[in-house]
C-alpha cells in the first residue's frame, strides 16, 4: 500500500518535471518481456505497462515450455528483473479486445506494442477432424501445463495406439510427455490432474507422421536425442523411409548433418524387441499426410487415412510433395494434431491478414490511422508467425523495440495519461499486479513443496485472482 | 575450478543484452578480450563468460560467438550437448561455441571474439559500453 503511493508520488513528481512517455505492451509473454527491456534500458523517462489476459505472466514460458525443460525456463528471472523496475507495471487480467480495446490504448499512450503470441492452433481442414479424441497439440500442452482456459480438455488416454500428425519441436514435446515414466514427471511443475491422467495412458504405440522426408523434419537435434534416449522406449523406423539419405549426409550443412546422422544411427541400430511388452514403441513415418479422420457411430476416432507422398526435385530444401494415388490407414484411438498454430484479431480496430498482423519492421501497416492515434506496433509471434524459438523472439523484440526507440524521440501529441485513464475506463478490482504475481508464485512454490515439484499450478483464474488479492499474512 | 565462486561487481554490460560477470577467485589473472563487433571494445577480465537468457544451462544460444582458430585448441572440446545447442544457433561457423560454456583462463589471454551477425543486427543499439 504504502509502497504503492510511493510510487505513484514518485511518478507525479518526474512526470511533473518532465515529459514522461506512457508505452503499453499488450501480452506479458518473451516478445513483450524482451521489449520491455530494450525500451527502458534505452529511453528515458519511459513509463512501460504489461497488459496481461492472464492474471500471470511469461506467455509460452509458463505455457508452452516442457515441464521436464526447467532450464529453458531460467529466462524468467530475466523478465522478473525488468518487471521489478520502477517505470516497468504488470497489469494481469485485462484482456484487449474485451476488457479494453484498442483505440481506447492508442488515445491513453504514446505508443502500443501488441505482444499476444499466436495461440490458436492450425487446422488440417479434412473430414471428421472435429472427431473425439482428435486433440490439438497446442491445447495438450495447455492442459498438461495448467493453461486455465484448457483445463475442460477432454482426452482418453485409453486407446493402446495414438498417432501425432507432425515432426516439430512440439510434436516430440508431447510425445516426450507421453511416454516420459511417471515417477520422472512427479518431480516436474506439470499439474496433478495431468499427472493423474498421463499415470493411466494405455499408449504403447506412437506414430509421428510427417509429410515430407527424414531430411525435412522440423525437429531439431536435441528433442530426438531425448525422445531416442527415454528410458522404456523403443523407436522403431520404416525400412524404406531413409532410402538414399545416406548418400546426401556428407553435402548438408552441420545441423542437418548431425541431426540426419543421429536419425541414421538410430534406424541402423535396428530394433532388438526382445520382448516387446517391456518396451514402449515410438515409430516417426515419413511422406504421408492426413487425408481423412475414421470414425465410429459415436464420432471417435478410429483411425487416420493417410495419402502417400512422394518428393519431387533434387535439393533437399527445395523438394516439393505431392500426393500420390497410393492410400495407407491408420487405425489408432488417440490423434495429437501438431502442425502449426495463427494468431487470433483480438479487437475488430486491428488490421490482421493471413494469421499475423502485416507490419513493417514491426511498425504496423494501418491505413486508418489518425494523428491522434498512438503509433501501433507488433512483435513476437503476432508479427512474425509462430516460428522459432525464444533466442528469435528476442532478436525481433529488440529490433522492433529499436524502431521504438526511435519514433519516441519524435512524439507529436500531447502528453497522455496512460494506465489511470484505463483503470478508469475498466473494473480495475480485477486487475492483478506484480505483486499479486508473486503472492500467486509463493503459493503455487508452496503448494509444490511437499509433493517434491517445483511448483503447483494455480489452473483457475478466480483461484488466481483470490491468491493475488489475499494479503500475505492470510496465505500463510 | 571456479565453479559458484561469488561475483564480484565487475559487471560489463556488453551489447548483446546481457552481462559478463568475472568471478573472483581462483582465476585471478586478468586477460584481455576483444569483442569485434561495429564498434569494436576492449575490455579486460577475467573469470566465465555468462550471460544470462538461460543462465548458462545450455538452452538458449544467446551466447554463440566465434572464437578464433588458433584459440580453439586451447579450449576444451565442446560436448555432444553445446553441439547440439549450437545446431540451432543461427549462422553458424565452424568456429563457433557457446560463450557460457567457456572459462576464461590465463592461455586466452589477448583472445579476439567474434559475435555472429545475427547477434550484432540483434542487439548493438548505438549504446557503447564503457572501457574497463
Ligand atoms: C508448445 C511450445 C513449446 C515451446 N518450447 C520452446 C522451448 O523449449 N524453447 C524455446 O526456445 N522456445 C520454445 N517455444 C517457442 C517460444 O515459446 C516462442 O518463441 C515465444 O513464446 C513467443 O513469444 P510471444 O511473446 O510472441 O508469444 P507468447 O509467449 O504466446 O505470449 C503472448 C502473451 O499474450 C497474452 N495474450 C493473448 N491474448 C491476449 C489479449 N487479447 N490481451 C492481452 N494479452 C493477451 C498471452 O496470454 C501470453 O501471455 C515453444 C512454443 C510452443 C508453442
Ligand atoms: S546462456 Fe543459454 S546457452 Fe549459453
Amino acid at each position: 500500500m504504502t509502497l504503492k503511493v510511493v510510487k505513484a508520488v514518485r511518478r507525479t513528481i518526474s512526470s511533473a518535471c518532465k515529459k514522461n512517455l506512457q508505452v503499453c505492451i499488450v501480452g506479458a509473454g518473451p516478445a513483450g518481456f524482451y521489449a520491455a527491456m530494450h525500451l527502458s534500458k534505452n529511453v528515458q523517462n519511459v513509463n512501460l505497462d504489461i497488459i496481461e489476459k492472464l492474471p500471470v505472466p511469461f506467455g509460452l514460458i509458463r505455457y508452452g515450455v516442457a515441464p521436464d525443460h526447467p532450464e529453458v525456463k531460467n529466462v524468467i528471472n530475466q523478465f522478473t528483473k525488468v518487471a521489478k523496475q520502477p517505470n516497468v507495471n504488470f497489469y494481469g487480467n485485462i484482456s484487449l479486445g474485451k476488457d479494453i480495446h484498442l483505440r481506447q490504448l492508442r488515445e491513453h499512450y504514446d505508443a502500443v506494442l501488441l505482444t499476444y503470441g499466436a495461440e490458436k492452433d492450425r487446422l488440417l481442414g479434412i473430414e471428421n477432424e472435429d472427431a473425439q479424441n482428435v486433440i490439438s497439440a497446442r491445447n495438450f500442452v495447455g492442459w498438461y501445463n495448467g493453461h486455465p482456459s484448457e483445463q475442460n480438455l477432454k482426452i482418453d488416454l485409453s486407446s493402446k495406439t495414438a498417432a501425432i500428425l507432425g515432426q516439430g519441436n512440439v510434436a516430440l514435446d508431447v510425445a516426450r510427455i507421453l511416454y516420459t515414466p511417471i515417477d520422472d514427471l512427479r518431480k516436474t511443475d506439470i499439474t496433478e490432474c495431468a499427472l493423474s491422467s498421463l499415470a493411466e495412458s494405455k499408449v504403447r504405440e506412437l506414430y509421428l507422421v510427417g509429410r515430407r522426408g527424414p531430411l525435412q523434419v522440423a525437429f531439431t537435434i536435441k528433442e530426438l536425442r531425448e525422445q531416442l534416449n527415454l528410458k522404456n522406449c523403443q523407436t522403431v523406423w520404416r525400412e524404406n523411409d531413409f532410402d538414399n539419405i545416406e548418400d546426401t549426409v556428407p553435402h548438408l550443412p552441420r545441423p542437418r548433418k548431425r541431426l540426419t546422422e543421429l536419425m541414421l544411427k538410430s534406424f541402423k541400430q535396428g530394433n532388438v524387441l526382445d520382448d516387446c511388452s517391456k518396451y514402449k514403441i515410438f515409430k516417426p513415418i515419413f511422406f504421408r499426410s492426413p487425408k481423412k479422420f475414421l470414425i465410429n457411430t459415436d464420432k471417435q476416432v478410429t483411425g487416420v487415412l493417410l495419402a502417400c507422398n512422394k518428393l519431387h526435385g533434387d535439393n533437399w530444401v527445395t523438394q516439393k510433395c505431392l500426393a500420390t494415388d497410393d492410400t495407407e490407414i491408420l487405425n489408432c484411438g488417440l490423434v495429437f494434431r501438431s502442425i502449426g498454430y495463427t494468431s487470433v484479431q483480438a479487437d475488430n480496430e486491428l488490421s490482421f491478414d493471413n494469421g499475423v498482423v502485416p507490419n513493417d519492421k514491426g511498425c504496423v501497416l494501418d491505413d486508418n490511422s489518425e494523428d491522434k492515434l498512438a503509433k501501433l506496433y507488433v512483435a513476437g509471434w503476432l508479427g512474425t508467425g509462430p516460428v522459432g524459438v525464444i533466442l528469435h523472439t528476442m532478436g525481433n523484440a529488440f529490433q522492433v523495440a529499436k524502431v521504438m526507440c526511435d519514433d519516441l524521440k519524435n512524439v507529436k501529441h500531447d502528453k497522455r495519461d496512460g494506465f489511470s485513464a484505463i483503470s478508469r475506463i475498466m473494473n480495475s478490482d480485477q486487475i492483478v499486479d506484480w505483486n499479486g504475481w508473486e503472492r500467486i508464485n509463493k503459493y503455487e512454490i508452496e503448494q509444490g513443496q511437499s509433493k517434491g515439484k517445483p511448483r503447483e499450478k494455480i489452473c483457475n483464474v478466480n483461484k488466481m485472482i483470490e491468491v493475488a488479492k489475499c494479503n500475505d499474512m492470510l496465505i500463510e | 575450478m571456479l565453479h559458484k565462486i561469488k561475483n564480484i561487481n565487475i559487471q560489463v554490460q556488453s551489447a548483446m543484452g546481457f552481462e559478463w560477470l568475472c568471478p573472483q577467485g581462483q582465476v585471478a589473472s586478468k586477460c584481455k578480450i576483444l569483442f569485434i563487433q561495429k564498434m569494436g571494445w576492449f575490455t579486460s577480465m577475467s573469470g566465465r563468460i555468462e550471460p544470462r537468457a538461460c543462465e548458462a544451462s545450455l538452452a538458449c544460444t544467446t551466447c554463440h560467438v566465434y572464437i578464433p582458430h588458433d584459440y580453439l585448441d586451447k579450449l576444451p572440446p565442446s560436448e555432444e550437448k553445446e553441439d547440439d545447442l549450437l545446431d540451432m544457433a543461427p549462422f553458424l561457423k565452424e568456429n563457433s561455441r557457446l560463450g557460457c560454456q567457456i572459462v576464461l583462463t590465463k592461455e586466452l589471454e589477448g583472445i579476439e571474439i567474434q559475435l555472429p551477425q545475427a547477434t550484432r543486427n540483434f542487439y548493438v543499439d548505438g549504446h557503447k559500453p564503457a572501457p574497463h
